[in-house]
């Protein structure tokens, strides 16, 4: 048998119609280019932040993602995304009652302005926020006379981070409320539940994949902030330095291995997301991507 | 559904809900996003013209948009590839690749930054067989791309997957039937209905790449001129506490990103009416 053959077997096309399907050699020639090119851009870069974490064995990676400085590190982005995630969770939910159970005037206009953090940069997200709390900004000098630090300080790390945030759970959930319409609810309520009661034990089951699945990439991105986060935080070593912002650090100070030490804990996080997301997408019989 | 929900319905919370909304967006969003114009309402128009078509500024809008522009591109040509074998084809390991395409939303911008540098340095893997050939990556504008690439990625395929998906299977056996070869038949029949989505997934891509920031610092070098991405010389600016430059330069990028979204809202109406017809 041909060794073409074989490939070509195994790149079989899901149809059952074969005859409307390319030819096998146009099948393996298009994965392979396809694979390829995921191969370059993403399992390289993958591979890589392992194995320069490591390359100066595993002592430097141990006491590397262990210094005090990593350390704080490490507390301040589980402290960021400890405040932002439940935040924005809670108003997400919040938006996608109001939007996908009532009817009302200006509602495109509402949506398209939950997602506007999306399209903003990070680092204009960043400097929005110096414009508004910083010495020379807006709310400046009142809060100094009143002695509360913002910019350059974990409270602008945390709001920045909110920012950018923002739409996350309001996106994935309103389209999945609207789906399941109200009949439900309104069978609940007509039942004699309150409104709370609806909303928990009617609604909630309902979406909880949906929520989960809003948070799982809320928080990738809460832990992962950059541009916003740099603008805003004044790189305060073991104080108002995240994990990314360390790793930066870290990297321009040529200290590589230890920046990618740091690192790989960022790439173990992106593929806990990943596979917490397609769990999620298995559970709520959607196919990856279609969002 | 539409027409349960425009009757007047029983359900509770409205006022509640969209008021919470309509208070954290306005505060966390809307406000501070006011504070960006009214800081440059502070600058004079001469000011804030000076500010926004300096060389140096000039120079680093065509940077970013040049290298989005051509990141997107490669994106959509490949991106068309990866969804096509991910939804038409049956092979090992497809479900994990699947799964890998969305890396780059997963992994920290700065990690994907400090990595695709180290890979692309002249020692690097890719870079010491690629620097004696005479191609630098890093710290060039081709290594702005190729950041840019690897960010932009997810847009297309998980644009193009859904679409693809949808495709009626009947409409290609009808053009074989009637004769066309395979490449006639992707030409003229799969083509243009993947175009607005093909279209729409190239416009996020862009859009992304227009704004993106932690990514590029570490590739691109960043000398004035020559590889200055334009969120770089926002941040360049606020470093030397010129407030005013940076606010002018953010107010330009900004209104680019107002047009993507709204582009792009449009793109995805248009896209929806096409897999509807």
């Amino acid at each position: 048998m041909a060794p073409g053959a074989s490939i070509a077997a195994a790149i079989s096309v899901r149809a059952t119609r074969r005859e409307i399907s390319e030819s096998a050699p146009v099948r393996i020639a298009l994965t392979a280019v396809a694979l390829l090119f995921l191969a370059l851009f993403l399992a390289l870069p993958l591979a890589a932040v392992f194995t320069y974490a490591v390359g100066q064995g595993l002592g430097a990676y141990w006491a590397a993602i262990t210094e005090p400085e990593a350390l704080a590190a490490i507390r301040l982005t589980l402290l960021v995304a400890a405040i932002s995630v439940p935040l924005n969770t809670a108003f997400g939910v919040a938006a996608a009652w109001a939007i996908a159970k009532f009817e009302f005037r200006g509602k495109s206009t509402l949506v398209t302005l939950i997602d506007l953090p999306f399209a903003v940069s990070p680092v204009v997200s960043g400097l929005i926020f110096v414009l508004l709390f910083g010495a020379q900004g807006l709310l400046g000098p009142w809060l100094q006379a009143h002695d509360v630090k913002i910019i350059f300080a974990v409270p602008g790390i945390v709001i920045a981070t909110c920012f950018v945030t923002f739409p996350f759970v309001a996106r994935e959930l309103i389209p999945l409320m609207e789906e399941q319409g109200i009949e439900e609810e309104e069978a609940a309520l007509s039942l004699g539940a309150s409104g709370w009661q609806t909303f928990r034990r009617v609604t909630l089951p309902n979406v909880r994949y949906g929520i989960l699945f809003g948070v799982v990439l809320l928080n990738a991105r809460a832990m992962g902030e950059f541009g916003a986060v740099s603008v805003v935080s004044g790189h305060v070593r073991g104080l108002t330095n995240t994990m990314p912002l360390h790793v930066e650090i870290l990297y321009n100070e040529y200290q590589g291995a230890a920046a990618f030490a740091v690192a790989s804990l960022l790439a173990l996080l992106a593929i806990a997301t990943l596979a917490a997301k397609s769990f999620l997408e298995w559970r709520m019989g959607r196919r990856a991507g279609a969002r | 559904m539409n027409a349960a929900a425009r009757r007047r319905t029983i359900l509770p919370g409205f006022g509640l809900t969209l008021g919470v909304t309509i208070t954290y967006l306005s505060l966390l969003v809307l406000i501070p996003l006011a504070a960006l114009f009214f800081k440059t309402a502070t600058l004079s128009w001469a000011e804030f013209v000076s500010a926004v078509t300096g060389p140096r500024a000039l120079a680093s809008y065509r940077l970013s948009f040049g290298a989005a522009f051509a990141a997107a591109g490669v994106n959509a040509l490949f991106g068309l590839i990866v969804a096509w074998v991910l939804v038409r084809y049956e092979f090992p390991g497809r479900r994990l690749v699947d799964a890998m395409v969305d890396l780059p939303f997963a992994l920290p911008t700065a990690v994907a930054g400090i990595t695709l540098t180290a890979i692309f340095a002249k020692n690097g893997w890719l870079g010491r067989w690629l620097e004696p050939h005479g191609i630098a990556v890093a710290y060039t504008p081709l290594g702005v791309t190729v950041a840019l690439v690897f960010i932009g990625l997810p847009f297309v395929v998980r644009t193009l997957q859904p679409v693809l998906q949808d495709l009626e299977r009947e409409i290609e056996e009808a053009a074989a039937t009637l004769g066309a070869s395979r490449f006639q038949t992707f030409r003229r029949v799969l083509l243009p209905a993947l175009r607005p989505a093909l279209v729409t997934g190239f416009a996020l891509a862009f859009a992304r790449g227009v704004g993106e920031y932690g990514s590029v610092v570490f590739i691109s070098g960043n000398m004035p001129m020559k590889t200055e991405i334009a969120p770089l010389l926002i941040v360049t600016k606020l470093e030397q506490w010129d407030y005013a430059g940076a606010t002018a330069i953010a107010v330009v990028l900004l209104l680019v990103s107002f047009g993507l979204l709204l582009a792009i809202n449009a793109l995805q109406r248009w896209s929806r009416v096409e897999s509807a017809a």
